[in-house]
């Protein structure tokens, strides 16, 4: 993993890469790509969930619980970081902590995700 | 990764991996690939209960916890009461103490919580005794 992966990506993301092998070459990239499709469905429900205005903390926990599960699997330290804080605002049900996050939580994923595609263009 | 990856491919092993979530089928799926061992992969709890109805059976089944239409708990309680007798691994991000004993009060053996790693996967097998380390 580069240097300019560190901060951004945690030892999971190693054990993705020691996975990959001659039968699956491309193992990490294709994981990294079902990651943004999943997370990129997840960022709509939540935007949407957040723009109705509803504050369903529940269902936007849950929402975000798998976006932390699907960050966790694949070593995205980072945007892990700033799901918890999105779910202890959902916990105490605070709704302007939730806004500010989630703002936060779109910005790193966003940012991780270019890391990632000039990573696979690097390593090709 | 540390030390050396264990390959079971002549123990002739199976698993089933029991998630929701594609990122995580994958991933426990190549998991399970890289020690040799043979696995399947269903969506949710009903689909791990339905696969069993059709007679398959696995050595080992990796069950998440949150999971729609049947989750993790339900499902073990209910492959339980079906008479599976396969080790069943709870593998979740959840762990309160309180959820994880609710987990294995449905029938788990063994407990392991994500991201799942070789290292992890290796201990569940160890735990279950599917696999002694030498």
């Amino acid at each position: 993993m580069g240097k300019c992966m560190q901060g951004f990506l945690d030892e999971q993301f190693m054990e993705l890469e020691e996975l990959q092998d001659d039968v699956n070459p491309n193992f990490v990239e294709e994981v990294a790509t079902l990651y943004f499709k999943d997370s990129a469905r997840l960022i709509n429900s939540i935007d949407q969930a957040l723009e109705r205005g509803s504050f369903d903390f529940n269902r936007l926990d849950n929402y975000m619980h798998q976006f932390k599960g699907s960050s966790s699997s694949i070593g995205a330290s980072k945007v892990k970081t700033e799901c918890t804080m999105f779910r202890e605002y959902c916990r105490v049900g605070n709704a302007e902590g939730c806004l500010r996050t989630f703002q936060q939580v779109k910005k790193e994923h966003a940012t991780l995700r270019k890391k990632l595609e000039h990573y696979f263009q690097a390593s090709q | 990764m540390a030390g050396e990856v264990p390959n079971l491919e002549a123990s002739k092993l199976t698993a089933l991996v029991v998630d929701d979530n594609f990122v995580n089928q994958s991933v426990h799926h190549k998991l399970l690939d890289r020690l040799g061992i043979k696995n399947d992969v269903v969506s949710n709890g009903q689909e791990a209960v339905d696969v069993h109805c059709s007679g398959r059976n696995y050595d080992l089944i990796l069950m998440d916890m949150d999971m729609p239409i049947m989750n993790g708990i339900q499902a073990t309680r209910r492959l339980r009461e079906m008479g599976i007798e396969s080790k069943i691994a709870g593998v979740t991000t959840r762990a309160e103490e309180e959820e994880v004993k609710e987990f294995m009060e449905a029938g788990l053996n063994d407990f392991q919580e994500k991201p799942l790693t070789i290292s992890k996967l290796v201990s569940i097998l160890h735990n279950l005794e599917l696999y002694v380390q030498t």
